[in-house]
C-alpha cells in the first residue's frame, strides 16, 4: 500500500500546473460555468487541450488519448480542479466518444473521433424521454427502416446544452414487438437534419441549459447507426457507466472546500471571521471528512481498474457520495453567505436583455442560492441516487 | 387543552383561501415575478378589501381587532400561494412596530393608511457586516436639534422598492454590537438623502439595499424609546418569525400533497414510482416534518404574548424547527419529481426557493440552536 506520487508524477504534474498557469484563457479565469456567454466560452479551454493533446485523458492513443496512466490522469483532473478551468463538456469525450471507439466501424471513428478531439462538433445526449426517465428502457422514439434511411420520430427532453449542440446521439426504438432492451440502436443526428427542433427548459435557478429535442419524420443515414440494430442497449450501458465514473467530482469539490474556508475567513460574524464559528467550522470538517475518505475510495477503484477491472460497480458509490458532497458544498456556502445569499444574479444569457443586473454583496455571495438550487440536479441525472442504491443493493449486496 | 379555530377564525381561513384560489393560480404568479415591478397594486387592494390588512389592528384604527392566531392563519393561507405582495413587511413587521412602539399620533397616521392598502413599509435592519445578529448596527443616528441625522448602509430590504416608508434600526448610542443605544425610526422613503438599489430575489420578491446619507429625521420619527429599541425590535421580529413559520407550513403542505400526488401518477418501471417503498418512506418523513413543523407553530403563536424568554425561546425553537423541515421536505420535493422537479415550470422549484429564504430570514437554523441554547440555560434565565 502506497499513495504517495514518484519523481515522476511529480514531475507531471508540474509540467501540468505550468501549462494550465500558461494557457489558461484570460478572460475566464475565475468565472464559473453559469457567468459564461455563450458556446465559446464553453470551448476555448477545449480547444487548447485539444492543440496539446490533452483534451481527452482516458482514450487509448490510437484514437488521439495522451497514454496516460491512471495516476496521471487523477493528477491532471486535480490540476484542472485547482486552477479552477472550465469543465471539459463529457457529451463529446466522455461519452459518445468511447461509444464510437469501441462499437464504431473504421468509417464512423474516422468520421466522428478526430471532431471530437478538436471541439469542432458539439455532441448532446438524447437518451431521455418524458415518460422514459429512471426507466430509459422504456423509451418510445421511433426509427423506422426506409431504405438505406431511418425516419425518426419522438421527443428527448433534459437533452443538457443542446442549444449549442451539432449532433446528438440518440437512443431509438427500432424494433416495436422485441422486449424493451432488445429493440433499441443507438443512433447519431446531425442536428441540422430538417425536422429537429430544440425547444428551451429554464430551470427553477434561471439557468438555460437543458432543452427538449423533438424529432419529426428526420431522415438519418442508416450508416450513422452505432453498432448492430437493436443491440443499442449494449452502448448505452456502457456509456452509463463511464457517465457515473467522471460524476464523483473529488477534486473539484476538494476545490470547493478551500472555496469555502477562504469564504467563512473573509465572512465576518461580529468580531471574528465566520471560520471561527465552532458550528459553522464543524460542519465544514464532517464535509471535509467525508470527501477524504470518498478520495480514497476514488483512489482504490482507480487502482482496481489500472489493474484491468473496467469502471465497476463502486462507480455507483462515488456518484451517490460525490453528489451528496456537491449539494452539502452549496448549501454550506448558502448558510456561509447570510442576506446575500437572496439576491437574483442574472445568467450570462440574460444579461443581453436586462435593463439592471445589480448584484448586491460580495463577489462571494453571489448566485449562492442559485447554485445551491442547480445542484439539486446532480442527485437526480446520470442515474438518480435512488436508482444507484438500487443498484448496489441488487448488484453488490445481492438482494 | 383545544387546538380549535372560531367559526371567526375559519371564515378567514376560507376567505384567504377564496383569494389565493381565485388570484393566484400557479401560472398567474410566474408571470406576474416576471413583470419589472414584481407585484400587483390589484392584488394588493384586494386583499385590502378583504380585511386582511387590518387584521392584527385595533378596530378603533379600522382594524379586525385580531391576534397572533389571525396572523397565523393568514400566513398559511399566502404560503399556500407563495403570494409576494408585502404582507409580512407591512402589516407583520411595520405594524408590528407601529402597535408595540408607536405613540398615538404614530398609530393615527399610519395604521388607517395600511389598513387601505395606501401604506407599504419595509423593514431595514441587517446590514452588509451584521449577518443575524440585531444589535450589530453600524448605521447611525446623531442628535442634531430636536431630531436625528442618519447614516449608514442597510442591506436585501425585503420589500424596498414597493415601500414608501421604511422601519430603520440604528445607533443612537454605543459602540457597533453593543444592546444598548440602538434606537428604531419611521423614515419616508422621500426623505432627503435615502436612495435605494433595486433588485430580484431567487424567490421572486423584490428587495434593495438601501443607503442613507445624513438624512435628517424629527424626534416624531422614533418608534419607541430612544437607545432602548433592541427588546422592540426582538418583540417584533419574533412575531415575524411565528408569521414565517405558519406561511412555511402553507408552503410545506402544497409541497407534500403535490409530491404525493405526482409519486401515485408518475409511472416508471411499469408501476406509480409511489409504489417504491423508498419513496414511500420518504413521503413519510416529509409528512412527519409537516406535522412537526404544524406542532411549533401553534406552540410559537400561543407564547408570542408570554415573558420575554418565554417568547425568545418559542421563536427560536420554531426557526429550527422550520428550518429543518422546509429544507428537508423542498429538497425531496425536487428529487422525487425527478427533473420535472428541476423547472421553473413546474411549482415545486418555486415552494422549495421559498422555503429556502424563508430558512434565512431573521437568522438560519444554526443561529437560532445557538440562541435557543444560550436561552435554555436555566441557571441564567433564573
Ligand atoms: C439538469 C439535468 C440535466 C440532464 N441532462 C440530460 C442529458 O443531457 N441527456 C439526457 O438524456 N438526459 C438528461 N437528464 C435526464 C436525467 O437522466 C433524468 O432526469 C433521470 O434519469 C431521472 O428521470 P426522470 O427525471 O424522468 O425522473 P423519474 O425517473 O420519473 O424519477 C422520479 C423519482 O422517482 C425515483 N425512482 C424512479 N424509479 C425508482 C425506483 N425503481 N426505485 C426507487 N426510486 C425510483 C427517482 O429516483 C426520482 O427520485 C438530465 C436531467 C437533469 C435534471
Amino acid at each position: 500500500m502506497d499513495v504517495s506520487f514518484s519523481p515522476a508524477e511529480e514531475a507531471f504534474r508540474h509540467e501540468v500546473r505550468s501549462f494550465i498557469a500558461e494557457n489558461y484563457p484570460k478572460h475566464l479565469r475565475g468565472k464559473s460555468r453559469g457567468e459564461f456567454g455563450g458556446r465559446e466560452d464553453f470551448l476555448a479551454w477545449h480547444r487548447i487541450l485539444a492543440d496539446k493533446g490533452w483534451v481527452a485523458p482516458a482514450w487509448p492513443t490510437q484514437y488521439g488519448g495522451p497514454g496516460w496512466t491512471s495516476t496521471q490522469r487523477y493528477i491532471f483532473a486535480e490540476e484542472c480542479a485547482r486552477a479552477e478551468t472550465a469543465i471539459i463538456l463529457p457529451f463529446g469525450v466522455n461519452m459518445v466518444g468511447p461509444v464510437i471507439y469501441t462499437f464504431g466501424t473504421e468509417e464512423q471513428k474516422k468520421e466522428h473521433l478526430p471532431k471530437i478531439l478538436s471541439g469542432e462538433v458539439w455532441w448532446c445526449q438524447g437518451y431521455s424521454e418524458p415518460g422514459a426517465g429512471s426507466d430509459l428502457a422504456s423509451l418510445k422514439t421511433t426509427a423506422v427502416r426506409d431504405g438505406d434511411h431511418y425516419i425518426i420520430n419522438g421527443q428527448k427532453t433534459w437533452t443538457t446544452l443542446a442549444q449549442f449542440a451539432d449532433w446528438i446521439f440518440v437512443l431509438a426504438r427500432t424494433d416495436k414487438n422485441a422486449k424493451q432492451q432488445e429493440g433499441i440502436s443507438f443512433i447519431l443526428v446531425d442536428m441540422k437534419t430538417p425536422g429537429v427542433t430544440v425547444r428551451p427548459i429554464i430551470t427553477m435557478d434561471g439557468a438555460h441549459e437543458v432543452n427538449e429535442v423533438w424529432f419529426e419524420d428526420v431522415r438519418v443515414p442508416v450508416t450513422n447507426r452505432i453498432g448492430e440494430e437493436n443491440k443499442g442497449w449494449t452502448c448505452a450501458k456502457f456509456l452509463l457507466s463511464h457517465e457515473r465514473a467522471g460524476i464523483a467530482g473529488v477534486a473539484r469539490s476538494k476545490r470547493g472546500v478551500q472555496r469555502l474556508k477562504d469564504l467563512a475567513r473573509a465572512e465576518r460574524d461580529g468580531e471574528n471571521p465566520l471560520i471561527a464559528d465552532p458550528d459553522f467550522a464543524r460542519g465544514v470538517a464532517e464535509l471535509e471528512i467525508d470527501l477524504t475518505a470518498l478520495e480514497y475510495t476514488e483512489l482504490r477503484t482507480l487502482a482496481g481498474e489500472a489493474a484491468g477491472k473496467g469502471p465497476g460497480l463502486e462507480s455507483s458509490i462515488l456518484k451517490i457520495k460525490g453528489t451528496d458532497i456537491q449539494q452539502r458544498l452549496t448549501e454550506l456556502t448558502l448558510d456561509a453567505v447570510a442576506y446575500y445569499g437572496m439576491p437574483y444574479r442574472p445568467y450570462g444569457h440574460e444579461l443581453e436583455t436586462l435593463t439592471n443586473e445589480y448584484v448586491p454583496g460580495p463577489d462571494y455571495s453571489h448566485g449562492a442560492a442559485q447554485s445551491y438550487f442547480l445542484t439539486r440536479r446532480v442527485a437526480i441525472y446520470g442515474g438518480s441516487n435512488e436508482i444507484q442504491r438500487n443498484i448496489i443493493a441488487k448488484m453488490v449486496l445481492g438482494l | 387543552m383545544d387546538f380549535s379555530f372560531t367559526e371567526e377564525q375559519t371564515l378567514l381561513r376560507n376567505s384567504v383561501n377564496k383569494f389565493v384560489a381565485g388570484q393566484y393560480d400557479f401560472d398567474k404568479r410566474r408571470a406576474l415575478i416576471k413583470t419589472e415591478a414584481g407585484w400587483s397594486k390589484a392584488n394588493w387592494q384586494a386583499i385590502a378589501e378583504l380585511g386582511l390588512l387590518g387584521a392584527p389592528f385595533a378596530e378603533e384604527h379600522g382594524g379586525l381587532g385580531g391576534g397572533p392566531v389571525e396572523t397565523m392563519i393568514i400566513m398559511e393561507e399566502l404560503g399556500r400561494g407563495l403570494v409576494v405582495e408585502p404582507y409580512l413587511p407591512t402589516v407583520v413587521l411595520g405594524g408590528g412596530f407601529l402597535r408595540h412602539g408607536g405613540t398615538a399620533a404614530h398609530k393615527l397616521e399610519h395604521i388607517p393608511a395600511i389598513v387601505e392598502g395606501q401604506r407599504v413599509i419595509a423593514f431595514a435592519y441587517a446590514e452588509p457586516q451584521g449577518r443575524y445578529n440585531l444589535a450589530d448596527v453600524a448605521v447611525s443616528a446623531k442628535k442634531s436639534g430636536s431630531g436625528f441625522t442618519i447614516s449608514g448602509h442597510k442591506a436585501v430590504v425585503i420589500a424596498g422598492p414597493q415601500a414608501d416608508h421604511f422601519v430603520v434600526t440604528a445607533r443612537t448610542a454605543g459602540g457597533q454590537r453593543d444592546a444598548k443605544g440602538i434606537s428604531v425610526f419611521l423614515v419616508p422613503k422621500s426623505a432627503k438623502g435615502v436612495a435605494t438599489r433595486d433588485y430580484p430575489t431567487v424567490d421572486g420578491l423584490r428587495a434593495s439595499d438601501v443607503t442613507f446619507e445624513n438624512v435628517a429625521v424629527g424626534a416624531e420619527s422614533l418608534l419607541g424609546e430612544a437607545d432602548h429599541g433592541l427588546p422592540l425590535v426582538e418583540r417584533v421580529v419574533d412575531e415575524a418569525i411565528a408569521a414565517i413559520s405558519a406561511e412555511a407550513v402553507g408552503a410545506m403542505k402544497v409541497l407534500n400533497d403535490t409530491t404525493v400526488e405526482y409519486c401515485k401518477t408518475r409511472k416508471q418501471f411499469g408501476v406509480p414510482i409511489g409504489k417504491f417503498q423508498v419513496l414511500q418512506h420518504r413521503m413519510v418523513d416529509m409528512f412527519m416534518n409537516y406535522e412537526q413543523s404544524v406542532s411549533i407553530t401553534y406552540m410559537v403563536t400561543l407564547k408570542l404574548d408570554e415573558s420575554d424568554h418565554e417568547r425568545k425561546k418559542a421563536a427560536s425553537a420554531a426557526k429550527v424547527q422550520i428550518g429543518k423541515a422546509g429544507r428537508f421536505i423542498g429538497q425531496q420535493a425536487v428529487q422525487l419529481h425527478g427533473g420535472m422537479g428541476m423547472t421553473d415550470e413546474l411549482n415545486v422549484g418555486h415552494y422549495f426557493k421559498r422555503l429556502t429564504m424563508i430558512d434565512t430570514m431573521f437568522g438560519n437554523v444554526d443561529h437560532h440552536l445557538k440562541r435557543y441554547a444560550a436561552l435554555s440555560d436555566d441557571a441564567k434565565a433564573a
